[in-house]
């Protein structure tokens, strides 16, 4: 490895740093919760409340059908959500801590 | 070296020619020979010995009503091989000067962007079975198909969230690489290559299984020679052009079949109006869906007066039986992916982690896009085929979207079907080429470059000699694939798949998730966490209801003979079809009424076919106790480094500024 220079505890203990790993973790952990329990709700709803599942919204098209699809919305949000946020707060924080330490 | 690649090169091609040649022969014998050949899983299909006599050419078939059989074209269907053939050829070749170093080999040196790399992200991971398989299981189960895409696309968002980014900057090459940062490099590059070869290969093994079973029922080409036509090619591809061709590969086939999906789509949603509401109306109100469900799915003899069966299609529980199966595949799924070898192996071909999250983003939107279209493809194939007429030709459903190529094209003019019906056996084809190769990539990745290069030679090898090492190792696993492939022509491969994503979510991605994430984890940590993971995942799919237990297929066999025989004492006399089912049964209970699976059971010990939701919890648990008994005070001090360069991507840039 030709990169020995970096004190990598030091860095560790940069404020920009930990601030930059805070919010990272707080937000990767959350959001993958969240997506996790909404794509469970599906199996565990179908299994489990199928009368639910079998409610008519809109003419033949039931509550089962929109839920399913929704999960393709819902995983594109939250990709979408945290490539805006990453490309706002993440990378500019990251930047910032790579021109500190040059 | 150019001349040398030139030849072989031309060589495959002329491999290939042949290769594609061969379905010419069978329909041009006689015209009434059998093109679709029997599918071998599903050997009662009675499609598979249709009447010979009317059987007339495919391109003179207007499409009759509930056409039960399914036949190409070979005037049409060759050229288009020939073309994607020449085209992926063409990219081996370009590919092929530029690739020199070993980071050439396995990344494409880095080079390739967020977007073509979303685009083979999605090409690598929509296999033939995803493609064919879930809109058949949507032609035939309704509701329950669509549900079990959702879980495909969902897996992405614990690549994005978790892995990607963290990988894309603390990674090499291989899961080799990362795995072995803090800790003891060799014996833990050594059993994580083990565990990258063995998923490869169950993954591997499925897929050259399906793909010589659908290039045998498509074209009606031998088995074998779809298997080493396959291979041939597969092997070229990665030999000669390792990542950059592979990539290429595998960002056409998406291509091919997003347009492929589309305008069958499109075609099939101007059968309804363009509208939505009228698209699930006409599933509910269709009188073969309804008959279907009653009599072949729920087996009502006679009709539950007031029962809407067609509105049954569109509601969950015709297929999904077990919940708890049900959940456990999501965790298998969800997590899986995510530990998938050759998925890792797409992040070390960017050049960011920026670049990175973007190509899994864009892998997204192209793959949810492309489920959401096989809800149409399925649901249009039920309406316009019948899923009696579907099951016709493949019990399974498999063949689903091809018909509803040829009838929507049909429906137009017959050499439209012909086209539409030859482009996505075509891309049926591509797809197969594609998935194959990232997967011959990912093993020969682990053995040359973790095994040999680290393990063996202490990383000491020179650039020259780690291509050639990852050639003739791709060479090797192609060969391997290609023999196991044969080999594996009987056996019924399902569980493979369901292997591949235990092994993955249990054994590869709790270590890799750790050794990202948590100070205190190590060697011990690594090794118990590998080893358990795919040991205990292993055993729990040999005991799984995956496995053919004789003792059942002779039950099973037993009760037809019961039947017939009862049949026959009551004076009916047998159709030429019941006497030879007969026949067959009594065979079947003959040899397998006292055997027992490979493992030597009688019966399944446990009832669920995706053995997830046991044996993640275990290969997380293993991992963790491993680097509790084994503290290493070296791993939690360089913990910092890890942690600091997966965030930020400090000491990464330049090793992949080429």
């Amino acid at each position: 490895m030709a990169d020995k220079q970096y004190d990598w505890a030091a860095i560790a203990k940069n404020p920009k740093f930990v601030e930059l790993h805070r919010k990272k973790t707080t937000f990767l952990i959350g959001w993958w919760v969240f997506s996790t329990v909404f794509y469970f709700l599906l199996p565990i709803g179908a299994a489990y409340a199928p009368g639910l599942f079998k409610i008519k919204i809109i003419g033949n098209i039931n509550f089962g059908y929109l839920f399913a699809l929704s999960q393709f919305f819902v995983s594109w949000g939250i990709a979408m959500y945290y490539a805006h946020v990453a490309n706002k707060d993440f990378d500019r924080l990251t930047r910032e801590l790579v021109d500190e330490l040059r | 070296m150019k001349k040398l690649i030139a030849g072989i090169t031309l060589a495959l091609s002329l491999g290939s020619f042949a290769f594609a040649q061969e379905p010419a022969k069978a329909p041009t014998g006689a015209a009434g020979a059998p093109a679709v050949a029997a599918p071998a899983t599903a050997p009662a299909a009675p499609a598979a010995t249709a009447p010979a006599p009317a059987a007339p050419l495919a391109k003179a078939a207007a499409p009759a009503e509930k056409k039960s059989e399914l036949k190409a074209n070979p005037y049409v269907t060759i050229p288009i091989f020939l073309i994607i053939i020449g085209v992926t050829m063409c990219v081996v070749v370009w590919s092929a000067k530029k690739t020199k170093s070993a980071a050439d080999f396995y990344t494409a040196g880095g080079g390739i962007t967020g977007t073509q790399n979303g685009w083979a992200i999605a090409g690598d991971y929509m296999s033939a079975a995803s493609f064919l398989g879930i809109s058949g299981m949507i032609s035939l189960y309704g509701y329950d198909g669509f549900m079990y895409s959702v879980g495909w696309l969902v897996a992405y968002i614990t690549v994005l969230l978790i892995v990607a980014e963290p990988c894309r900057n603390a990674g090499k090459f291989t899961l080799g690489d990362i795995l072995s940062f803090r800790t003891e490099p060799k014996p833990v590059r050594a059993v994580c290559a083990l565990s990258v070869v063995a998923v490869s290969t169950f993954y591997l093994t499925a897929q050259m299984v399906g793909a010589g079973k659908l290039m045998q029922l498509l074209l009606g080409i031998p088995y074998k020679t779809a298997i080493i036509g396959v291979g041939i090619l597969m092997v070229g591809y990665v030999v000669f052009g390792g990542m950059t061709a592979t990539t290429w590969v595998q960002i056409i086939k998406a291509g091919l079949l997003m347009s492929g999906a589309g305008v069958l789509s499109v075609l099939v949603g101007i059968k309804s109006g363009m509208s939505p509401l009228q698209f699930f109306t006409d599933i509910a109100t269709n009188p073969n869906i309804a008959e279907h469900v009653q009599k072949v799915v729920l087996k009502d003899p006679v009709a539950v007066a007031g029962f809407d069966y067609g509105q049954r299609f569109l509601e969950p529980g015709l297929f999904l039986k077990n919940p708890l199966d049900q959940i456990s595949l999501g965790m298998a799924l969800v997590l899986g992916t995510a530990g998938m070898p050759h998925i890792l192996m797409r992040f070390f071909t960017v050049p960011t982690a920026q670049a990175a999250r973007k190509s899994v983003i864009v892998a997204m939107f192209i793959i949810g896009t492309f489920y959401i279209l096989t809800t149409l493809l399925g649901f249009g194939a039920a309406i316009h085929l019948s899923p009696q007429g579907i099951q016709k030709v493949d019990k399974g459903g498999n063949m689903a979207a091809m018909m509803l190529a040829q009838k929507m094209g049909g429906d137009i003019s017959p050499f439209l079907g012909d086209l539409l019906l030859a482009f996505l056996c075509a891309v049926a084809f591509a797809t197969i080429l594609a998935v194959v190769s990232g997967l011959v990539l990912a093993a020969s990745a682990a053995i040359a470059h973790d095994i040999y290069v680290n393990v063996i030679k202490d990383g000491h090898a020179d650039q020259h000699e780690q291509v050639m090492a990852a050639r003739i190792t791709s060479l090797c696993v192609g060969a391997a694939g290609i023999l196991i492939g044969i080999a594996a022509e009987k056996q019924n491969v399902a569980h493979l798949v369901a292997l591949a994503f235990a092994v993955a979510s249990s054994g590869n991605l709790p270590v890799v998730v750790m050794s990202l994430f948590w100070k205190k984890f190590n060697t011990a940590g690594v090794i118990a966490g590998l080893v358990t993971g795919t040991v205990i995942s292993i055993v729990l799919v040999m005991v799984s209801p995956n496995m053919t237990y004789p003792k059942k297929v002779a039950a099973d066999a037993q009760k037809v003979v019961a039947t017939l025989e009862k049949k026959q004492a009551g004076g009916t006399i047998l159709s030429e079809k019941e006497t030879k089912e007969l026949a067959k049964a009594r065979t079947d209970y003959e040899t397998n009424k006292d055997g027992t699976s490979i493992i030597g059971l009688d019966k399944p010990l446990i009832d669920l076919k995706n053995p997830g939701i046991i044996s993640i919890p275990i290969g997380f648990l293993a991992a963790i106790l491993g680097c509790l008994a084994f503290p290493s005070r070296r791993s939690e001090e360089m913990f910092d480094e890890i942690y600091v360069r997966q965030n930020t991507g400090i000491g990464i840039a330049k090793a992949v500024d080429h």
